[in-house]
Formats: C-alpha cells, structure tokens, sequence
C-alpha cells in the first residue's frame, strides 16, 4: 500500500541524481529494501513502470537487494536472523534482542547513459 | 557509468517533518503520533485523554482518515481545535500533508498535539511527521500475535496502549506473552493496559504523557 509514496519518492531522488550527473537515460536502479519494512518489490515495479513514463527513467531496470531481519542478542551478544514467529535468541533463549538489520529502505547507486 | 548514490528513499519526507518539528518546538507543542489498525480506539483514547487533561494543558487534534470527517465532528464536541486531513485513498499520513493541516491550527495557543493517524500498521510507521512520541494502540480483540506480523511499527513505537482490557475475559489475548513480545525487540517502549469503556488504566497513561511534556 504505502510503496506507491514510496516508489514516488524513489523516483523523485533518482531523477534528481541522474539530472545533477548530466545523465540523460537511467538504465538500473539498485534498491536495498529490508525485509521489515513490508515493502513489495512487485508492487514497487508496478508502480514505477506507469510512474517513470515519459522521464529519463522509463525503462530502467529495478534491482532489489533484500536484506533479512537481523538482530543481536543482549545476552549472549550473537547476531541471528529473526524467525517469523519466534523472537528469542537461538544460541541462549534470551528474548531481549536489538534489531540490527532490515529497516534499510534506500538507493545504492544508478546506472546511467 | 555508475552512479554511488547512498541515500535514504524517504529523505524527502524525513525533511519536511524536520521542518514541521522546527515549527513545533517554536511553538512549544508537544506531537503525539497516533497509530493503530482501524478499530483499535485511537479516537476514542483521543477523547478520554482530552477530558483528563481538561484544565491542565491545553490540546489540539489532527484527525488523519482516507475520507469522511466524522472522527474531527466527534472530537470538536470536546471544544478542542480540531482539523481534518483526509488524505484521498493514501494509507497513512506524511510530512507534507501533516503541513498543510498546520497553518488551520491556533499552533500557539495549544500545547499538546494528537495527530491521528490513517488506520493501519504497516505503512504510517515508514513516515516520520515531526512528532515527539508515536504511540501505538492495539486492542485485545485484534489478537496477541500482532507484533509478529507487524514488527517495524512495534519497534518503532514509543508507548503501546493495550486497548478494550476490559474485554480480557472473553478472548485468548495473553497480556504477559504480549508485553514480554514487544519488550524484546523494543527496550525503550512504555506499556499501558487500557480501556476507554471502564477508563482502566488511562490515568496512568495520561499522568506519564503528562511527566513526558515536562508537566507533571
């Protein structure tokens, strides 16, 4: 639901990069998208293909890299990725975790003509 | 050629809610981002914190919904400023929007802002507004397994309300397994059992929103 802002947003800065380089025709997007931030890649490549017409982007490539949900014990201090419906700690039980990865919801880099 | 970009997909909006918390602290108001699912009793936690705080700080509300204005109708009848944003089928509010109700509210005459929210978990947690605290209201009846399904929103929240305690007896909502759940992944957070029927717990809750604000 919320990739429509999201990809717009998306666009907005990679419209603005690709301007600011001279670039005249945006050929790959690289995306890092974290697993916890419930964002669709699908739903991200729908909206950026009617979004993107007529830009200097319509046509690119969207490449996401997926990063897990990953936390750090407080106990034993080992990183782990989270399970779906269990949040305790595999090496020790402990519940008392910090979540270290997949709130990541940017642009790497470009490629561009 | 390769462009190294490094930056955040929401920056645009991260921006303009540092503009809006600038606006905020010049007037000296306190923002409360009100998130839940729809149901869950975000207008009326709105409504009981309004008649607790009557005569001790003064209060204003944003109410956020996809359309209809029946929650600001609702919450003018406690003669509070109130402005409507109906965001036209978006599923959450954002900076911007969040702006334009601004410049409608008396922002120097009120010292505690409520923004209600567009209802849903998943999509306001990705919008900072320039608020101080985000709260976050899940009812008994929507089940203890929430914050497995929806973890960015129980991360990101500053106080949950568990909301309608006094249902407790007719569902299988266990309160420890649930506190203890978001306790793990959210050490800060702050947890209020509540029911607007009763009005159980809500003192609580408004006595440290009020030592939040540096009132109490």
């Amino acid at each position: 639901m919320h990739e429509l802002a999201i990809t717009q947003s998306m666009l907005d800065l990679v419209l603005k990069q690709a301007e600011e380089a001279g670039a005249e025709k945006v050929g790959k997007i690289n995306l890092v998208i974290g697993e916890m931030t419930g964002v669709v890649g699908r739903c991200v490549q729908f909206y950026f293909d009617f979004l993107s017409k007529g830009t200097p982007a319509e046509g690119a490539a969207l490449n996401f890299k997926v990063i897990p949900t990953k936390a750090r014990c407080q106990n034993c201090h080992k990183e782990f990725e989270l399970g779906e419906f269990d949040w305790t700690c595999p090496h020790c039980q402990s519940n008392n975790i910090e979540i270290t990865g997949g709130k990541e919801l940017f642009v790497e880099s470009i490629e561009v003509d | 050629m390769e462009i190294k970009v490094i930056k955040d997909i929401l920056g645009a909006n991260d921006q303009i809610a540092g503009k809006n918390r600038q606006l905020f602290d010049s007037n000296q108001v306190f923002v409360v981002n009100v998130m839940a699912s729809p149901g869950a009793g975000k207008t009326s936690v709105i409504m009981e914190t309004i008649k607790r705080l009557r005569g001790k700080t003064r209060v204003g509300v944003v109410e956020g919904d996809i359309s209809s204005s029946l929650d600001a109708e609702a919450i003018g009848k406690e003669d509070v400023p109130v402005v409507q944003i109906n965001t036209g089928g978006e599923c959450h509010l954002d900076a911007s929007m969040t702006a334009s109700a601004l410049g409608d509210l008396p922002l120097n005459d009120i010292d505690l802002l409520l923004i209600e929210n567009v209802g849903n978990l998943v999509c306001p947690a990705e919008f900072r507004i320039g608020e101080d605290i985000r709260i976050l209201i899940a009812s008994t009846p929507e089940g203890d397994d929430k914050p497995f399904k929806y973890p960015l929103m129980f991360h990101e929240a500053d106080v949950v309300l568990i909301n309608k305690i006094d249902l407790l007896p007719y569902l299988k909502f266990d309160v420890d397994a649930f506190t203890q759940t978001i306790q793990g992944i959210n050490q800060k957070v702050k947890i209020f059992p509540v029911s607007c029927t009763t009005g159980e717990g809500i003192d609580q809750w408004v006595s440290w929103l009020l030592g939040r604000m540096g009132k109490s």
